[in-house]
């Protein structure tokens, strides 16, 4: 799924081209709305929200959507829809800066070892990043909250180290393409060193690369995300969390059922809309892996 | 071969120990002292040193360290610090809950994956192909946890095939407790299965696209016999791969299903020696989750290069 062709990188296409086909592309259309609809509300939340999510209103606990609360009230009388809106700033915010994480760190480390293929260098980094990946998310995830304490930026920490592997291999495996095109020997005759090239020539050519995979891994992270807040590893009450919102939903799921359904619909979409513009990006970028993957 | 298999097992066990290193250092800079949490803070200087030196707690970290790692070769983990009971034991109660349950998911995935993929590939295009493709979209994005709340509701609380939660104990009848396992493997199979489909498609589609496919059509068989006789056995090699990576996704994964259907097993272990701050007991079982993965990731290497031939000479 996460699998992408290095080998194939394509030549940069005229923007206004890339742009005429984006639009035509079913998936990267209704990716790029439904992840626009959870960004938005994201970004609304911090000017306003139906109803104060601190607000506690007892008297209309569990109340199932109505016209005064579209999707619902929870157990402390608070509206499940401005929850949900606040609760997308978390999750949004912990999968951005993750997938920051695993770039920041990882692109480099993949540049430098691709730039050093074969040495020691090379040798070190790659088997640093095996071990890292033996280390599931929320295998890191526990190790850090049993050390620090469970908060939404030990989640960002641990999904981010997650992270960092997936972003080396990539762009070693990337680079390491490029690195043999004849437009590199040339720099390299040119007298260009490796890292200048690393970062003039071989950077710009694997953005698209990086692109499509951040577009995954920010899915995976908001998963990742969901799953740690579930399990109480997350962000902290009072914010509101789409994970925390429906472990305390657990205990009530037989009488007050939309207490689970929308914070899960919510997680759902977004999901599914960053995998859906993900598949759209990359066949905009590589036209020949359409419907393969 | 074999030297292929020495090289491979010489990386696995750096890689065991360069994990465990982490794994304890990770815990070791914990602040706060396991003595003082479990005695209150009324405890008396000699009570507390007479119970650090009955865990362990004494002594410099490498030899703390020594002798966790020398312990756990052993097969002695320590005593838990609330318990007062061995880990080891521990451990192997909740492993009969967790392992079991990972491998009927991995079967599970792997039954429904593969019909679904085969079926999408050789019908490339198709509205079957369309409809498989679609429910994996869903089925990757679905929270494997909020999935699982939705079978309890819909099989346990209305249909009431299945219990919500728990686990009756393998004593108390081999299928009573398979069944208590059902709906918690289907959880965590979906998201899985997935993934494996949209795998076995696409490496379906490649080997179908390959030189050896068209010639078995220009001898005279049917597409579907050349998908069945041909295509299928070459395009297993990355499935192969992908199921064995799964099985340790699985067994980690587990540890958020557990949770929702009140399974003693690891996870559940884990998160109460978490609050507990049983340290022990976490490092051991993040330890042995993480052994699982090394392990299953080693297994897969050889047997991929038993199967691949040119892999064996690149190490």
């Amino acid at each position: 799924m996460t699998d992408l062709r290095a080998d194939s990188l394509p030549p940069q296409g005229a923007p206004v081209r890339l742009w005429g086909r984006a639009l035509r592309s079913r998936n990267l259309v209704v990716g790029a709305l439904l992840t626009l609809v959870f960004v938005l509300a994201a970004v609304l939340s911090f000017l306003w929200t139906p109803y104060e999510v601190t607000g506690l209103d007892i008297a209309n606990k569990i109340k199932p959507p109505s016209w005064r609360n579209p999707l619902g009230t929870d157990h402390f009388g608070r509206d499940i829809l401005s929850m949900i809106m606040v609760g997308a700033r978390v999750s949004i915010a912990v999968a951005v800066v993750a997938v920051g994480i695993g770039m920041i760190f990882g692109v480099p480390l993949g540049l430098l070892a691709a730039a050093r293929k074969g040495s020691l260098l090379d040798e070190v980094i790659m088997r640093a990043n095996d071990l890292v990946f033996a280390f599931p998310s929320l295998v890191i995830a526990i190790l850090i909250t049993a050390t620090f304490g469970p908060s939404a930026v030990n989640a960002i920490i641990a999904i981010g180290i997650f992270n960092i592997p997936v972003f080396a291999r990539l762009t070693r495996s990337g680079a390491l393409t490029l690195w043999q095109r004849d437009y590199i020997l040339a720099a390299r005759v040119a007298g260009k060193g490796a890292a200048r090239i690393s970062v003039e020539h071989i950077l710009p050519n694997v953005t698209n690369l990086l692109i499509v995979q951040g577009t995954i891994q920010f899915s995976l992270g908001i998963l990742a995300e969901a799953g740690l807040s579930y399990v109480g590893l997350g962000a902290q009450p009072p914010t509101p969390s789409w994970g925390r919102m429906l472990a305390e939903s657990q205990t009530m799921i037989s009488f007050a059922p939309h207490m689970a359904l929308f914070p899960g619909l919510a997680i759902l979409l977004t999901v599914l809309g960053l995998n859906l513009m993900g598949d759209g990006l990359r066949d905009l970028f590589d036209p020949k892996l359409r419907g393969r993957t | 071969m074999l030297r292929y298999t020495l090289t491979r097992l010489l990386s696995l066990a750096i890689s065991l120990a360069v994990a465990s290193v982490v794994i304890f250092l990770a815990i070791e800079i914990l602040p706060g002292d396991p003595a003082a949490f479990m005695l209150g803070v009324n405890a008396q200087e000699d009570t507390l040193a007479a119970l650090r030196d009955q865990l362990g707690l004494n002594g410099t970290l490498w030899e703390r360290y020594v002798s966790w790692v020398g312990g756990m070769l052993t097969g002695d983990f320590g005593t838990s610090y609330t318990y007062r009971t061995p880990v080891a034991g521990m451990i192997a109660d909740r492993l009969w809950i967790s392992l079991p349950l990972a491998i009927y998911a991995l079967l599970l995935s792997t039954l429904i994956a593969f019909p679904a993929g085969i079926w999408a590939a050789s019908r490339r295009g198709s509205a079957a192909d369309v409809g498989v493709m679609g429910t994996t979209q869903l089925g990757v994005a679905i929270p494997n946890f909020w999935f699982a709340m939705l079978l309890v509701v819909v099989f346990a609380i209305n249909l009431q095939w299945f219990s919500a939660g728990g686990f009756p104990g393998w004593d108390e009848g081999f299928w009573l407790s398979i069944k208590s396992l059902t709906l918690p493997a289907i959880a965590l199979a979906l998201p899985q299965a997935s993934i494996l489909a949209r795998v076995m498609r696409s490496a379906l589609l490649d080997t179908l696209s390959e030189d050896f496919v068209r010639t078995a059509r220009a001898k005279g068989l049917s597409r579907r016999q050349a998908l069945w006789r041909h295509a299928l056995r070459n395009a297993l090699i990355p499935v192969l791969t992908i199921i064995g990576l799964q099985f340790s996704f699985l067994l980690a994964g587990g540890i958020i299903i557990e949770n929702v259907f009140y399974l003693p097993g690891l996870g559940r272990l884990i998160f109460q020696a978490i609050s507990a701050r049983d340290m022990i007991v976490v490092e051991s079982v993040v330890m042995l989750l993480v052994f699982a993965v090394i392990l299953v990731n080693f297994l897969v290497e050889i047997a991929y290069a038993l199967v691949d031939p040119r892999l064996r000479h690149r190490a």
